[in-house]
């Protein structure tokens, strides 16, 4: 007998939720729960990780991603304004910046900061320096980007409004246009900033004392010691604490300032 | 020397790439005087406008502006635009800064008023226009009336010496016209020197000392605004009033 198109997609859809049900029983009838309970939810071993995890690595990942995109946006907005400069050679500086950073891994960056500045110069900076730059120079090369997409969609009455009130160009810029840019581009830096978050865990490259951890390598350091997936288990939840929020206030963000449309590049992610 | 001129254009021409605009205007507004500029639409009443305060750069000729030459390649713009306030068609305010911050923020950072001058300042603009009760609003709180009143006070407040207006009723609903009308006759009479673009054939003729009569960026014709409304001498007037006055109007095939 045929079927009408409305009941074939819903004994589709049944079939769909039969097969979730199987799928469920099976593994609940497999599953050696003890191994499974030993294996990711060992609650001595995620015991034993406070509260340094909380103190020490949630602290210092917090810490690196501020320092790192308190200096990316400021590099980023300098590279924004670079780009829309009316000197051509300064549009051509940042567009090499730009397309450099963003094509080669945030790792090497990281390597470069920790190893080879030091023996190529014999500088040595602190572990707050060397995230700081690392992450910055990073997450400049992607929010310059959006910087400058926010820039150009501060209506052009705007700029005019002040230029006619007797405003130069530079007062224009500081007092009407970058504020309300970044009202603008508030939702896509906020995202620019969960994935930055993520980046600080680049960081184990450059080797860490115990009290610089941060909840990557708090995680290793911990599974190290103890065979089992609950460290892993309870980092991954503590960058969600970070993460996840971030994400609810970025889009809460967006539909605030209307959703409104501006061009950026596709999001960063190494 | 020319002191009871406060805008003098000579020969001003603006081209944008190819297309001449403005073709060789000479105007004159005399302190105190309110001149309305009218005309069809892309006649470069807008760009004349915008000249008059460099936000379009001339192509050639001579804008003089309370005794500063404007098209001197020399000539400090910030300084003398202060001396110009200018009100659009689209208000403009400041859409991050409330009403308050809207009218005092060009005066501390231009004029380098202390913060309680200004707000005494941006108070006695907000009354004028009648809007005190919106001191602390946002612009997207307010309507297009009093949206074009508050651009109005942020203008006044810096003290200029002459006022231009392009349109500044044609983006509002026609029940809140008024007002701002109302507001531009009331500078009017306190002896503001206004340069106003407008459709609102009424204001003009009852405010405006002069009227000119723009079409194909020329000056067709000039005059008190009795004799340009009341009475065109040309023919394109003629026909460009018989539209605007009775949009109705069919234009005789040519
Ligand atoms: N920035 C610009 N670039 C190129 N062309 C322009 C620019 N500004 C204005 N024009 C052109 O100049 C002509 C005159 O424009 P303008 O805005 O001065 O006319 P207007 O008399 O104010 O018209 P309206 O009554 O529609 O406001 C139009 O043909 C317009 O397309
Ligand atoms: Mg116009």
């Amino acid at each position: 007998m045929a079927l009408s198109k409305r009941q074939r997609a819903k004994v589709f859809r049944l079939a769909q939720y039969a097969l979730l049900v199987v799928v469920i029983v099976v593994l609940a009838l497999a599953a050696d729960w003890t191994e499974v309970k030993r294996a990711f939810f060992n609650l001595d071993i995620a015991a034993s990780m406070f509260p340094n995890v909380i103190t020490t690595a949630l602290k210092n990942t917090i810490v690196y991603t501020a320092l790192g995109f308190a200096f990316g946006l400021v590099l980023g907005l300098v590279l924004a304004l670079m780009k829309l400069s009316s000197v051509p050679p300064y549009r051509w500086i940042a567009t090499i910046y730009i397309e450099f950073f963003r094509g080669i891994p945030a790792l090497l960056v990281f390597i470069a900061l920790g190893f080879g500045v030091p023996l190529a110069f014999g500088l040595q900076f602190d572990i707050y320096s060397t995230v700081m730059l690392s992450l910055g120079i990073v997450g400049a090369a992607y929010m310059a980007e959006t910087i400058r997409a926010g820039i150009q969609a501060v209506p052009k009455g705007q700029i005019e409004a002040a230029r006619s009130l007797g405003m130069s160009h530079g007062r224009t810029l500081a007092t009407v246009v970058i504020p309300q840019a970044f009202r603008i581009i508030l939702p896509p830096l906020t995202n620019e900033l969960i994935l930055l978050t993520k980046d600080s865990s680049l960081i184990y490259i450059i080797g860490l004392a115990r009290e610089q951890y941060e909840l990557t390598k708090f995680g290793r350091e911990t599974l190290s010691r103890s065979p089992s997936l609950t460290p892993i288990l309870v980092v991954g939840l503590c960058y969600l604490v970070i993460t996840i929020p971030l994400g609810h206030l970025s889009r809460h963000l967006e539909r605030r300032t209307g959703g409104r449309k501006i061009r950026t590049p596709e999001s960063t992610g190494v | 020397m020319t002191d009871d001129v406060a805008v003098r254009i000579t020969g001003l021409k603006k081209s944008f790439g190819s297309l001449e605009v403005l073709k060789g205007i000479d105007a004159t507004v005399g302190r105190g005087e309110v001149v309305c500029v009218i005309g069809p639409s892309g006649s470069g009443k807008s760009t004349l406008l915008r000249c008059v305060n460099l936000l379009e750069e001339p192509t050639g000729g001579k804008i003089v502006v309370d005794g500063t030459e404007l098209t001197d390649p020399d000539v400090d713009i910030d300084a003398a635009r202060v001396r110009i306030g200018m009100v659009f068609q689209g208000f403009n305010l400041f859409s991050h800064l409330n009403v308050l911050n809207n009218l005092t923020v060009a005066q501390r950072k231009v004029l380098k008023r202390s913060p309680r001058e200004a707000q005494e300042v941006a108070l006695r603009n907000l009354e004028r226009v009648g809007l005190s009760e919106k001191v602390n609003a946002m612009p997207a709180e307010l309507s297009g009336g009093q949206q074009q009143r508050v651009a109005i006070a942020r203008a006044l407040a810096m003290d200029p010496a002459v006022m231009l207006f392009d349109e500044p009723t044609s983006a509002l609903d026609p029940e809140l016209v008024g007002d701002v009308l109302g507001v531009m006759r009331e500078l009017a009479d306190e002896g503001m020197t206004m340069l106003v673009v407008t459709h609102e054939m009424q204001f003009a003729r009852e405010v405006a000392d002069r009227v000119l009569f723009m079409d194909g960026g020329y000056v067709v014709e000039e005059g008190p605004a009795a004799q340009v409304i009341g009475e065109p001498a040309h023919e394109r007037t003629k026909s460009f009033l018989a539209r605007v006055l009775d949009p109705t109007h069919q234009r005789p095939a040519s």
